[in-house]
């Protein structure tokens, strides 16, 4: 492990490429261009907001202001989490000249996915910094989490991104499952709602390593408090577990590759 | 050969493929895995593998130019992906020192909605060169490619001639110690190809790097290479000096089966030079090519013909026993025709192939075809390019006057 690792920092020069090179197609000849980077993010805080606002009128309740910041505040992390995954699953097959003839570690491939999609959460994010900065939701030491809780999403999605790469590669119908679980995901990820919701069963859907990190980012953002620090732990551990497997899995299937895509 | 250092070594490498379509969806595994579970029977794997290598061992020592030659399916391109680390070998064992840059496929690496410029870059970043590297080769890069013009253009507007010289380009300037070389000089026109050779050898010459050859241009691998491999089913049938194992190829493939589909065909075909049997010659030198005709039935009234082609199958050249005003003659079982065809070889330089066919003219029918029957490699003293050789000589005049004094004192001219 520590000899791949080694392997992909001499590579460093190449990943920085790719990274490029796939952010600059992804702007090249769009009309929207940059804006790309926002719509997605924007079209599930829109959904979130609606979603909310439906609940409020359902309950009789007023809709409060800070619902609606955590909605947006979970949405954004959220897109970064399923295109990385989308983005990851084809990185492999995408590339069939370059994985069948050319020798360089081919775990290259979904991580510079996972960071050309960060390039698009950095800005979104800016975004919704100014925006949460006008709804004067203010600043806490709690926002010192964030970083953590973003170190955890990027490891998870990087994880999750380098077993679908692999396995789409052998198994084509991988990215229609991808695709599937991937939009109806959402309804098992606490976006739209919060865990606290659903009271005594909240556990089940923390059960999800994603959950507790998007309400540990509305925790410290929104509600300027701790996240829960056991399910971080949890998150963590998931995470780690994940990643280590899935760079296990990749390496060790990397030599048949060419011979199988 | 063994030498003080040997950078790369294939020692008895064998590589498996498994034939047919493997099970590429999750739809298709499942199904096959539980019918497996319940009829509990076996498939012989052994009936769907085939073996592209086999037993193979070589070195190549540093500095040393090694080319491999073989028919299509040979394994010269399963060979090149073991030692470029993308495949790994069923048995045997590799090993390289030094690091590699694998020109496969030129431009491999290459996005078409980037520019040439970009694409350097990226192509140079994936030939695994560093940032910095790249930015002071750039300029060195741009003017080998001859591109200078259409360096901010994306590439997918390039011809497929530029987008290849710009793949070699960026090849050719990363410096490896060990160069790996598929065919590359099978596309861009003939000034490029002649300069990719030229800095293919120059990689070798200058920087001491290994240069790994394949192709099809026997001409290009003899020039270039100081030992050939020649490959046949995945095994090594011959490994030498490239005149040696050139002839050999060449002999392998004339020695054919007869067809015999109309009872006659032509059963050898053998170019002679001065030397005895031979496939380099100088320009200008006469060669002889001898076809032998047998039959198993008596056949009367035939001809043969035989046309000349460039290795982009221009066919320049052609003539026939009838046109030469020979009579047609016959064969049968008791009797084998032996035929010779003496030629000026007045050509340029580069390699020729010819076609032999065996007809009969009355009848407006060829009883048997031999394509490629056989090759010849010409080269010249002077460089010239072209198919023919007008044996060119320059003269400088100093002063124009003695020209025309020349001309004058010419009878005829006024």
């Amino acid at each position: 492990m520590m000899e791949s690792i080694g392997e992909i920092i001499k590579y460093g020069d190449l990943l920085y490429m790719m990274v490029w090179r796939d952010i600059r197609i992804k702007y090249k000849q769009s009309v929207i261009g940059i804006m790309w980077a926002v719509f997605m993010p924007m079209v599930i805080v829109g959904t979130g907001i609606l979603v909310r606002y439906g609940f409020a009128l359902a309950s009789h309740a007023p809709v409060d202001f800070n619902d609606l910041a955590a909605v947006s505040v979970k949405a954004v992390p959220w897109a970064f989490f399923v295109s990385t995954i989308r983005f990851s699953t084809g990185s492999l097959v995408g590339n069939p000249n370059l994985v069948t003839k050319i020798y360089f570690p081919k775990i290259i491939f979904p991580i510079s996915s996972m960071f050309s999609q960060m390039f698009d959460l950095a800005i979104a994010s800016g975004l919704l910094a100014v925006v949460l900065a006008f709804m004067r939701i203010g600043l806490s030491v709690h926002l010192l989490w964030v970083p953590i809780l973003l170190a955890l999403l990027v490891l998870c999605a990087t994880g999750m991104g380098i077993l679908l790469s692999a396995a789409n590669l052998f198994y084509r119908d991988v990215k229609y499952l991808v695709e599937v679980v991937v939009t109806f995901a959402i309804f098992f990820t606490p976006v739209f709602y919060d865990v606290s919701m659903f009271g005594k069963w909240a556990y089940i859907f923390l059960l999800n390593p994603l959950a507790p990190i998007l309400e540990g980012i509305a925790a410290c953002v929104v509600h300027h408090r701790m996240p829960q620090i056991e399910w971080i732990l949890y998150s963590a551990a998931a995470s780690l577990a994940i990643f280590a497997c899935a760079f296990a899995f990749f390496t060790k299937l990397e030599p048949l590759f060419a011979e199988r895509i | 050969m063994k030498t003080s250092e040997t950078v790369l070594e294939m020692d008895h490498v064998a590589k498996k493929f498994k034939k047919g379509e493997a099970f590429d969806s999750l739809r298709d595994l499942i199904p096959a895995l539980s019918g497996r579970v319940f009829t509990r029977k076996k498939r012989s794997l052994a009936e769907h593998e085939f073996w592209a290598l086999k037993d193979v061992s070589f070195q190549v020592a540093r500095g040393e130019a090694f080319g491999i030659i073989g028919p299509n399916g040979a394994g010269k391109s399963t060979i090149l992906k073991l030692l470029c680390r993308v495949m790994k070998p069923t048995e045997g064992r590799i090993v390289v020192n030094g690091t590699m840059s694998a020109l496969i496929e030129v431009g491999a690496g290459f996005h078409p909605d980037l520019t040439g410029r970009e694409n350097i870059f990226l192509n140079g970043a994936i030939l695994g060169m560093k940032k910095e590297q790249i930015r002071k080769r750039f300029d060195e890069i741009v003017e080998f490619s001859g591109l200078a013009d259409f360096i901010d253009t994306p590439v997918k507007r390039y011809s497929s001639g530029m987008y290849a010289r710009l793949g070699f380009s960026v090849a050719a300037h990363v410096d490896p110690d060990i160069l790996i070389v598929d065919e590359v000089l099978s596309v861009g026109d003939h000034l490029f190809q002649v300069k990719c050779g030229q800095k293919m050898k120059q990689i070798k010459e200058d920087a001491g790097a290994t240069v790994i050859f394949v192709s099809h241009n026997l001409r290009a691998v003899a020039e270039l290479c100081d030992r050939l491999l020649l490959l046949e089913r995945g095994e090594c049938v011959q490994l030498g000096p490239p005149g040696e194992v050139i002839n050999s190829y060449l002999n392998r493939i004339l020695q054919r089966p007869v067809s015999f589909t109309h009872g006659v065909g032509i059963s050898k075909v053998t170019v002679r030079g001065r030397t005895g049997e031979q496939v380099h010659f100088e320009s200008g030198e006469k060669a002889w090519i001898e076809i032998e005709v047998c039959a198993t039935k008596h056949v009367s009234g035939l001809g043969l013909a035989i046309g000349f082609k460039t290795q982009d199958h221009w066919s320049f050249f052609d003539t026939s026993t009838s046109r030469l005003g020979k009579r047609t003659f016959s064969v049968g079982p008791d009797r084998t025709v032996r035929y010779t065809f003496e030629l000026d070889l007045h050509l340029g330089p580069g390699s020729y192939y010819f076609d032999v066919a065996l007809y009969r003219y009355d009848a407006q029918m060829i009883f048997d075809e031999f394509l490629q029957a056989g090759t010849l490699m010409i080269s010249t003293e002077k460089a010239i390019h072209g198919i023919a050789n007008l044996y060119p000589v320059a003269y400088e005049q100093d002063d124009i006057s003695d020209t025309f004094e020349l001309m004058r004192s010419r009878p005829g001219v006024a």
